[in-house]
């Protein structure tokens, strides 16, 4: 794996995502309410020579509903998913949680649904599915982006990136080579900061104490930024630091990665 | 009634399973784990009393030689007056305690409980003890006598052979598994009795001798 | 069977005799509040948070740091999980061979379909060896828990002592245990010593003058109240860790010596255990004596071990009896997905690394097992339709640190979401309206529908732009949007959805416009 720098006057030959076609998988909650990070991630994928398309078809990953216990109302929006992104090499997206259950879920609503053909489909996709930092350090073989964040950032690393998706150190590495940037280390980062999807309506009380907790250790690194890979955990915690008035401003992994210093 | 709810009870069994292709347990589920494995240790004894040391325990080495003055000196530390001392053991020691003036207290015919708890303390053999873990495995044989000799007495002074000392759990088991077969009573002793159920406040000596005290013979 | 009978009193009424044993909170487990409800309550108790928030950080790193000395540990997980999946999927093989070698042994083997059978067999047999002492010690056993095996005994005039420390004092404080492995994580060591002043004096030796809260003194209090009863004790009642099919041993792993008193002190010792608690050779121990302190109490070895294949000649109760416990183990291994939850081997190291369980404790789970393995593990024994175990399996975000910890590999997260389609499924046959299944249907239809979903997507676009200027972000809401609101902002929605911000800016083709 290299640490390529992308400077200027680099050809586009030699640039990592040369002759990569990368379908963006945007998950839904980002198409809607957090578009800044699939728009940074198409950024940071092009800067990188990738060619990005968005297959129009795709909707969700379907997590709320099977996670819910759901299962026959998840189907079809499995089938759309294989359909959506069918025959593409990489479905990237900005989400260690969806990836996770497109890639650990899918196959077995697919078999719940007695169809060998879906399956088939499904494995394909899921084969090809990958979390953003997973595209740009085992695909890409980058850690070094060429990003530059000038700022103080602790990390939190989502659960379902870490134990579903097994992102492992990817997302750290990733950041640690993003120029200007400090970065404090989060205590007990990997505990649940309490979200759970559906999690938090229907035991809304306990996860209000776990976003506290996460609140609290993230107020005490003194960050100015809180980086995630998941913006849903993301708009958990810094919903309770926003009604603190913490100052603490949260951003997803990748707008990191995407920020150059021609930008700041 | 037994049987009735046996044959209910296995038919549910059977039912349950029927999903399952007709393998032996063998065939269905390989179990890839080699038994009885050692443990590569820089030196078994140091790490068993490191252990037992980090327990909490007394540790000591001695020699054949001077095991028995050891027994005594053990015993003596801990302002032993009487002690049980289980058939089986070396004469040497029976004689050294009775000569340094304790009270010997033999097993025939079988002690009460109530003389029992009176007893400051019980000497026994062991059968064969793990260094990774600390631990020391009695099937109750010559020497050891039974359970409760080695439970109610407040201290217990344990000889250890060297060769009795193996690197794991693993090898443990399989020095011990003939005497299980063999329907022996086994027990396991890795330092003294201790709770955390207060506020996970770790204290020790609840019930079963409050002082372990391991001799090491060790002939080399 | 002589059950106790109501007194007659002068007037010639009845009342019911006085108990033996302290009594427990009133209710069945079964009828307790849902969980969302009971957690509620439970985070309103800052003595137990505090001593929640130490004790399960403590035991977590002790457990991480154990397991991380073993370089194989993952072999060994694996090890365990292969082990109890074979037991598991030949089950009655292994039953009827550790019958025959118990029996072989001189142990006498009974069956129990359900819980009302287990006790009926129980108080049978401890009628039978009891002289005129109408007690009985028992160690820990959450398999007679499971059975509230303590209550039916009391019902037959027999008092049922617990031996274990933690036990004890839920016991004298007539409550429940809170977790599997410290039940008395709950109560705090003036709440302990209260517990033991006020109570220890009407059923056995009182407590110690002047007893003060050092945890060492409270436990010496123990010691010496219960010395008297293991020196006296005719009949001992315990569970097992482990029974070994191929020579009808069992097997307890424990730590204050307690477990060693009842099995030898006794006369006759009654060991009640659950079907799934089989292992196929001695052999096999070798890997779960590693896994289960290690995963349990987070130590290199537990203090003492006790292992026994029938009577000893000369040593220990001569008299022993297993009772066999199905009470929905044989409903739990019928599902080729849940049964993998019957790898459990009560370890606790799921709950101590549960950040919900973390929070509430044990009581809000209205179960014998709480955490994690009792989300699953209790809806599958007692069914989905109650309150509260509709509700367990939903107890979890699903982070994913309990599988991570659980020494048999079992996927808990996997197996919640498994349970959940169980409760969703068992709400669709019973029919009505269900407001969530409607909100489910419907949110499966748009995202199924790809326009229906771009549609929604411009709709929170223009949502965004009606609010953009007005409102910076969304503060409290009426519920059920404050289920959210109460404590976090939120804010508007983005005025271009990527979908536009992408049409405007490139081809279909992913070229730059």
């Amino acid at each position: 794996m290299t640490t390529t720098s992308t400077s200027p006057g680099r050809s586009f030959a030699d640039a990592p995502g040369w002759g990569k076609t990368v379908a963006l998988f945007a998950a839904c909650a980002n198409d809607v309410m957090f578009p800044q990070a699939p728009i940074a991630t198409t950024r940071l994928l092009e800067r990188l020579g990738c060619r990005v398309v968005f297959p129009k078809k795709q909707t969700c990953c379907g997590q709320p509903l099977v996670n819910t216990g759901y299962y026959d109302e998840t189907v079809p929006i499995v089938r759309n998913f294989a359909k959506a992104f069918e025959g593409y090499d990489y479905v990237v997206a900005p989400s260690g949680s969806c990836v996770g259950a497109v890639r650990h879920q899918h196959q077995m609503l697919a078999d719940h649904a007695k169809d060998p053909g879906l399956r088939r489909d499904v494995d394909a996709v899921v084969a090809a599915t990958f979390d953003i930092s997973e595209f740009l350090v085992d695909v890409l073989g980058v850690t070094d982006v060429g990003a530059y964040f000038p700022h103080v950032v602790t990390y939190h690393p989502t659960c379902h990136s870490l134990r579903v998706a097994h992102v492992g150190d990817k997302p750290m590495r990733l950041l640690q080579a993003v120029r200007g940037i400090t970065i404090k280390d989060l205590p007990d980062a990997d505990r649940c900061c309490g979200f759970g999807g559906t999690f938090a309506l229907k035991n809304p009380d306990v996860s209000v104490a776990m976003a506290a907790d996460k609140a609290r250790n993230v107020a005490s690194t003194g960050a100015e930024y809180l980086v995630a890979g998941d913006n849903l955990c993301l708009l958990n915690i810094s919903g309770v630091l926003g009604r603190q008035q913490s100052g603490i401003r949260p951003i997803h992994l990748v707008e990191v990665l995407a920020s150059t210093e021609e930008e700041s | 009634m037994s049987t009735e709810a046996r044959d209910a009870i296995l038919g549910r069994v059977r039912a349950a399973l029927a999903d399952l292709p007709p393998l032996t347990p063998e065939a269905d589920t390989p179990v890839a784990w080699t038994y009885g494995q050692p443990r590569a240790l820089d030196n078994i004894l140091d790490q068993f009393e490191d252990r037992i040391i980090d327990y909490r325990a007394a540790f000591e080495r001695c020699t054949p030689a001077t095991l028995a003055e050891h027994v005594v000196g053990a015993l003596q530390t801990y302002g032993t007056a009487s002690v049980v001392l289980p058939s089986g053991l070396p004469r040497s020691i029976s004689d050294a305690v009775a000569a340094a003036g304790l009270e010997v207290r033999l097993d025939e015919p079988q002690l009460t409980r109530i003389e029992l708890d009176a007893t400051s303390a019980v000497v026994t053999t062991c059968a064969v003890a793990a260094a990774e873990t600390g631990t020391i495995m009695l099937d109750h044989g010559p020497g050891q006598g039974r359970r409760a000799l080695s439970l109610v007495p407040d201290v217990h002074v344990c000889i250890v052979l060297a060769d009795q000392v193996v690197s794991d759990v693993p090898e443990a088991v399989a020095r011990i598994a003939p005497a299980i077969r063999e329907r022996r009573p086994i027990t396991w002793i890795s330092g003294g009795s201790a709770t955390s159920d207060i506020e996970l406040s770790r204290v020790e000596g609840v019930h079963g001798p409050r002082t372990l005290h391991v001799l090491l013979v060790d002939g080399s | 069977m002589s059950k106790k009978l109501p007194v007659v009193t002068s007037r010639g009424g009845t009342v019911e005799p006085p108990r033996l044993t302290p009594a427990p909170p009133p209710g069945r487990l079964i009828d307790s509040p849902r969980f969302p409800a009971q957690a509620k309550v439970e985070l309103g108790n800052p003595v137990q948070r505090k001593n929640l928030h130490h004790a399960m950080t403590t035991i977590r790193d002790k457990r991480a740091r154990v397991a991380g000395e073993l370089d194989n540990w993952e072999d060994l997980r694996l090890a365990g999980e292969a082990i109890k999946n074979r037991t598991l999927r030949h089950l009655d093989t292994y039953l009827v061979q550790l019958e025959e070698n118990l029996t072989a042994a001189g142990t006498e083997v009974h069956w129990a379909r359900d819980a009302e059978e287990a006790n009926r067999i129980i108080v049978g047999l401890v009628e039978a060896s009891l002289g005129e002492t109408r007690e009985v010690v028992k160690i820990k056993s959450m398999a007679t828990q499971e059975i509230d095996m303590n209550e039916a005994l009391e019902e037959a005039g027999i008092a049922a002592w617990e031996t274990d420390l933690a036990e004890l004092i839920v016991q004298l404080g007539h409550d429940r245990p809170s977790h599997i492995l410290v039940p008395a994580i709950h109560r705090n060591r003036s709440e302990v010593r209260e517990i033991f002043n006020a109570e220890m004096g009407t059923y056995g030796r009182p407590a110690p003058e002047g007893l003060d809260t050092e945890p060492k003194n409270l436990a010496g209090a123990a010691r010496l109240h219960l010395r008297e009863k293991f020196l006296r004790s005719k009949v001992a009642i315990s569970g097992a860790n482990f029974m070994v099919a191929d020579t009808g041993t069992l097997v307890i792993v424990e730590s204050e010596g307690n477990g060693r008193m009842c099995l030898t002190l006794a006369d006759t010792l009654i060991s009640v255990v659950g079907i799934e608690k089989i292992v196929p050779t001695v052999e096999d121990l070798e890997v779960f004596l590693q896994l289960l302190p290690r995963s349990s109490t987070g130590e290199r070895m537990n203090p003492y071990t006790s292992m026994w294949t029938g009577p000893a000649s000369g040593d220990g109760p001569q008299t022993m009896h297993v009772v066999l416990i199905d009470n929905g183990r044989t409903q739990v291994l019928s599902d080729p997905k849940g049964r993998e939850a019957l790898r459990c081997i009560r370890c606790s190291a799921c709950i101590n690394v549960c950040p919900v369980y973390e929070k509430v404790g044990g009581h809000a789970y209205g179960s014998v097992y709480p955490g994690p393995i009792g989300a699953v593990l209790t809806p599958q024994l007692r069914g989905v339709t109650s309150a509260v175990d509709a509700s367990l399996p939903y107890a979890s975000t699903l982070c994913g640190a309990c599988f991570d910890v659980c020494p048999v590999r079992i996927p808990l997260p996997d197996l919640l979401v498994h349970m959940r389609h169980k409760v969703v499924e068992g709400k669709k046959a019973k029919g009505g309206v269900h407001t969530e299944s409607a909100i489910m249907k419907a949110t499966g239809r748009m995202f199924s529908h790809p326009r229906l979903w771009a549609a929604a997507v411009n709709a929170g676009a223009l949502g965004g732009k009606a609010l953009t200027g007005r409102v910076k972000h969304f503060g409290p809401l009426p519920w059920p949007l404050s289920k959210w609101t109460n404590a976090r902002d939120v804010p508007i929605p983005p005025t271009e959805s990527f979908r536009a911000w992408y049409a405007r800016t490139h081809h279909e083709d992913g070229s730059l416009k």
